[in-house]
Parts: C-alpha cells; structure tokens; sequence
C-alpha cells in the first residue's frame, strides 16, 4: 500500500471508529464525557506519519484521534471507552485519559492547558537521557490563553528542549469562537514566537501538508534539539462533547456545512482518485476492512468483563 | 555526628545523586544561590548544571516538567522554596502526579520527591507561613512525610528519592538550623513508620515536625509535676502508622494531638477519628486536639504567637484530660 493510502486507511480508522463509538453512547454502552475527534483527523495522522514509534506522544481529552493513529490496538481503546477491564488502561482511564506506555501514547489529560508542562518534562527526560526522541504534544486554542501553557512554553525554550507544541486550532474553546478567548487571535503562533519559539502555521485539513511540516521540523530537531510550535488549522465538525449537537446554539449549521466541504478525507480521497495512487475498488476495499475492525472493536469490547471489584483499589500507587 | 537537619537534607541528596544519575534537583534558586535555604549548598559544582536546575519562578510550569520527566523513567526532586508556592503547582501535583499511575491502569509510574519548607517561621505573614499538609494528606496516591530530626531527615528523604510514587516531603524553616546525631553510614528509614521519641504511660501526645520538638518539651515539662507523657512524632503523616499509635494509646488511654495547621479539617481530626474508631474501648477519655488558630497567619509578633500552639497550650491541654 503506498503511502498516500495509508494515511487515508489511518484516517478512515479513526472517522469510523468514531462514528461507532457514537453510536455506542447513544446506547449508553459507553458513558461519561465522549469528546470526538471527526473533522481533525489529518493532524493526528499527518504527525503521526512524521515520528519513530519510540517518540513520545501526548494529549488532551480529546485524544482518540492520537491514540489510534500513534498504533494503539483499537479494540483495546473501545474496550477503555466502554469501561472495560480489558481496556487499555483496565477500564480506570476511560475516553479523556488513553494511555499505552508501550506505544509512548504517554495519554489524554483533561485539564487544559495541564499536560503541556509534562509534554517539556518528557523532552527533558530525551535530553538528559542524550537520546534524539522527540516529543509531540497535542492542544487546542482553548488552551493556548493557560498559564501552564505560557510556563511550558518558556521552559522549552529556554532549555531548548524537543518538543513540538501542536496547537489544533478548531476554532472553539468548547462552545467559545477564538475570537472571544483571546484578543490577538489571528495569529496564535506569535503567542509562541514570543517567547523564543519557531513557529509556523500548516493546513489541519491537508493530511500531506501536516506530514511534511512535521517531518521537515523533526529532521532538524533531532540533530539540534530545540522547541517548535506548529498551529494547524482544522475545524471539529461534531459537537464539543456528546451533550451538544454538531452546531450548537454558537455555530451556525451552515458554518459546519461549509468547513464540511474541507473534509480531510474527501480531500485526500479526490487526490488519490484524480491522481491515479490508488482505485475506486482500492478504496472500497479499505473502507469495507476498516468497518470489520470496528465492527470487531464493539463486538470485542462488549464481550469483555467489566474490572474485577478487587482493581478498585489496585495502581493507585506502586507497592 | 552532630549536623544541622538541612546538612542532613544535603547529604541525603548528595548520596543519592552519587548513587543514581537518574536523579536530580530541579526548583527556584537551587543552583548558584544553593538553595533558598542553602540545603543545595555546593551541588551545582558537584553535580553541574545539568543536574541541578535553577527555574524561573514558575511553580506549575517546572513541577509539571519533573512530573514528565519522572513519567519517562527519571527520578527528580522538585524543590519548593516553600510550600505556600506549591499552591500553584497544585493541580500538577493532584491531577497529574497523584493520578497517572491509576488513570493507566499501571502502565505509568510518577517516582519523585517534592521538598521544602512548610509552616510558619518567624513573622513572615499570612502568604508565607501555611501548614497545608492536610491538602496533600487527602490526595490518594501521594505520600507525604514531614520529619522532625536531622536523622529523621535524612534517613526519610532518602527512601523517599527511592520510593517509586510521588512523596511530599515537608520541611520547616525553624527546623533548619537545628542539630542532632545523624550516622555517616548509607542508610534508609522505613516510609509509615512513626517513632516513639519519649515513652512514658500517662498520656500520649501525637505530633510531626516542629511540633513534635514541642510535644518533647513539654513531656519534659510535665514530668517535672510527676506527669509521664509519651510522645509519638508521626513522621510519615501519609500513610499514617496507625499500629505504633494504638500501641501507645493501649498503654496509657490518653490522647492529645499538636499540629500547626488550622484546626478545621486539619491532620488532628484525622488521627483523632482513626483512633476513635480503631482503639475506642482502648480509650479513658476524649482525644483533645492543639492547634494553629482559624486565622491567616498575622505578622505582629505577639499576635503571631498566639496563633501557633506553643508549651503552655500543650501543656494545659495534657492536664484538662488527666
């Protein structure tokens, strides 16, 4: 499969795999806070196409878009949302807090703003350790006015740590537009530039785009670690949570009709068809191995136990 | 040999940092100025720069980094310079620290130490002079000591760099400049485990860190009216060492316990309520509590004495349940 497939197949996991966890919490086969990633998926996917596998990745709440795309098992990740102990984190994390050590998918955290400091302490720890890995660290412009978020800013650069702070920019801090968390909006990145960071903006909806500004600071960072903040403009097509429709009472159906039309998958896919990297027949196929998967990660996560009473008590410290 | 408990602190982390250079002392002011209270004093030339971090004063910011640093297998000691600043770096601690061994299931470990000094000193007002252990004491997932001695110290703060979760460990100004024995060997103190620092079988009187100077000096106070005090300094307030202090209360049926810290939710009702309900018939009388006043600490010096309990309230308090 080449490459330009492998990122719509990626992609295509993440929409489907979403769509049915939906659906799930429509059946209250999964509960709590349900926070979709639909309509951002070539951010996770672009970057993820960028790094090593044993770079570290970490999130916010919103987080099973990375967690998918950085190679979690995606039975295992429904099997977490659905409470289960089979779960990656033994049902105990539940949707805001994915997390696979194995996989470095060091996990979603659900203050905002709060991970972004443990994002520089993960770069630290590659620098001290002298190893070349590199750190990408997932937020949107919600988080982006945080003092934790100017903090972390300021130590990275400050030590020249590797971290990439990838700011998501949907537009909405929850149900708030951007232009009323912040008066200087327009250009998030100088926020960053202002304390000593490179900074640039990519197309959130341009999976290629992504991977390539991606992988040209991760080249570069390796050799010379250094901090760099990337804002990807993107757009969340579902509500804020389950507990708000797609639009809302703060946007306009026809504001997410149009941002609709930049569908990151229906643009990758019209590259591949116009172009000829891959086949109508091609893309059916995919579309009809990742609706099995799914289909096996509801089918999987339904048929698991719930933890034992015992884990009640269990990985609250270590003994 | 006879050492200050903030040389007892230095050589605990200089030991350590010599044993494993997964370790190392990031916080405001450790560096070049050796430290706030010079308990850092001549690590940056042992251990260089990389190793000790001097930050800018961004409490959350450089906590939040140490717990990162921590989650990828190091093992740092964040220095407050007090633990009235910690209160900004406290949803790193609480939401952060004390939870991501739990929120993965296991899969993550958060080894680190967060040190400094805690409660008030000599007149230095209502933002600087907080006993807020009770705040972390009501976390699961955090340990949190607070030694009296210098051997209690070091012994403590070395299991603590060792100890694979996130550990507070609270200090105190006044403790500082104190002395006591400590042995030059390499050793460790068991973390949960109280000490019995006067026997006596009158009363016990339950108390950690300063107080516990204070709880000694009034046993020594009572004996001298023919009242035999024993006198328990808690030192790990977390996990609380319920066992040694049903042991004494077995022996003398008594209770009064001293903290700095407001009364109202402080570490006191706790012990008091673990006692009432583990050792009740164990009991001659009702468990009566000394404690830091309802007030932010005030800074005229007679005021601020009343606030904090001193040998006189102990004392008197012992007496009203003899």
């Amino acid at each position: 499969m080449n490459d330009f497939l492998t990122l719509y197949r990626d992609m295509l996991l993440i929409r489907r795999f979403e769509e049915k966890s939906a659906e799930m919490y429509a059946l209250a086969k999964i509960a709590g806070f349900l926070h979709l990633y639909i309509g951002q998926e070539a951010v996770a996917v672009g970057c993820m196409h960028a790094i090593r596998p044993d770079d570290y990745v970490i999130s916010s709440y919103r987080d099973h878009g990375h967690c998918l795309a950085k190679g979690s098992d995606p039975k295992k990740v429904m099997a977490e949302l659905f409470g289960k102990a089979t779960g990656l984190c033994k049902g105990k994390g539940g949707s805001m807090h994915l997390i696979d050590a194995e996989r470095h998918f060091m996990g979603g955290y659900a203050i905002v703003g709060g991970h972004l400091p443990l994002a520089v302490g993960l770069a630290f720890a590659s620098r001290y350790r002298k190893e070349d890995r590199v750190v990408l660290c997932f937020f949107g412009d919600g988080a982006v006015p945080s003092g934790h978020t100017h903090e972390a800013f300021n130590l990275a650069a400050l030590w020249n740590l590797p971290v990439i702070f990838i700011c998501e920019n949907n537009r909405y801090g929850m149900g708030t537009p951007v232009e009323r968390e912040m008066l200087l909006y327009k250009d998030i990145a100088e926020r960053a530039r202002a304390h000593g960071i490179e900074a640039e903006q990519v197309d959130g909806m341009d999976v290629l785009a992504v991977k390539e500004a991606i992988s040209r600071v991760v080249k570069k960072m390796r050799k010379e670690p250094h901090p760099v903040f990337i804002e990807a403009a993107t757009y969340r097509f579902m509500g804020h949570s389950m507990s708000d429709p797609a639009h809302g009472h703060y946007r306009t159906k026809e504001e997410v009709g149009e941002a609709r039309k930049q569908d990151p998958l229906m643009l990758l896919k019209t590259k591949i068809l116009q172009e000829g990297l891959g086949t109508e027949a091609e893309l059916k196929q995919m579309e009809k191995g990742v609706i099995e998967t799914v289909t096996e990660c509801v089918k999987f996560a339904d048929e698991s136990p719930f933890p034992e009473p015992r884990a009640l008590h269990e990985d609250v410290s270590v003994e | 040999m006879l050492i200050s408990y903030r040389e007892a602190l230095n050589q605990a982390m200089r030991e350590e940092m010599q044993r494993d250079p997964l370790v190392f002392l990031i916080g405001e002011e450790v560096g070049y100025y050796q430290g706030a209270f010079k308990v850092s004093k001549g690590f940056v030339e042992e251990f260089g720069v990389e190793r000790v971090l001097d930050t800018p004063i961004t409490e959350a910011g450089f906590t939040g980094l140490a717990i990162g640093a921590a989650m990828a297998g190091l093992r740092p000691i964040v220095e407050l310079m007090t633990f009235n600043f910690g209160i900004l770096a406290l949803d790193q601690i609480v939401n952060n620290a004390a939870k991501i061994r739990y929120m993965s299931g296991g899969q993550l470990s958060v080894p680190m130490v967060i040190r400094g000094p805690g409660s008030a000193a000599h007149q230095l007002a209502a933002q600087h002079s907080q006993s807020l252990e009770a705040w972390f004491c009501h976390v699961p997932g955090l340990k949190v000591l607070a030694p009296a001695t210098p051997s209690d110290a070091k012994g403590l703060l070395k299991s603590a760099i060792r100890d694979e979760n996130p550990v507070i460990f609270i200090e105190a100004q006044l403790l500082y400049g104190t002395k006591g024995e400590v042995s030059d060997e390499d050793y460790t103190l068991p973390i949960g485990k109280a000490a019995v620092t006067r026997s006596g079988d009158d009363v016990t009187i339950v108390a950690y860190s300063k107080m516990a100077l204070l709880a000694l000096e009034a046993a020594e106070a009572l004996s001298r009216e023919g009242i035999n005090a024993e006198v328990i300094d808690l030192r790990t307030l977390k996990p609380l060492d319920i066992d040694t202090l049903l042991e004494s209360v077995k022996k003398t049926g008594r209770v009064v316990i001293v903290e700095e810290g407001w009364e109202f939710c402080g570490l006191g009702a706790q012990i008091a309520e673990t006692i009432y309900s583990k050792g009740f018939d164990l009991l001659d009388g009702p468990i009566v509590r000394v404690a830091g006043e309802e007030v932010p600490m005030p800074y005229a010096r007679p005021l601020e004495d009343l606030a904090i309990p001193d040998l006189a309230r102990v004392v008197s308090a012992v007496k009203q349940i003899l």
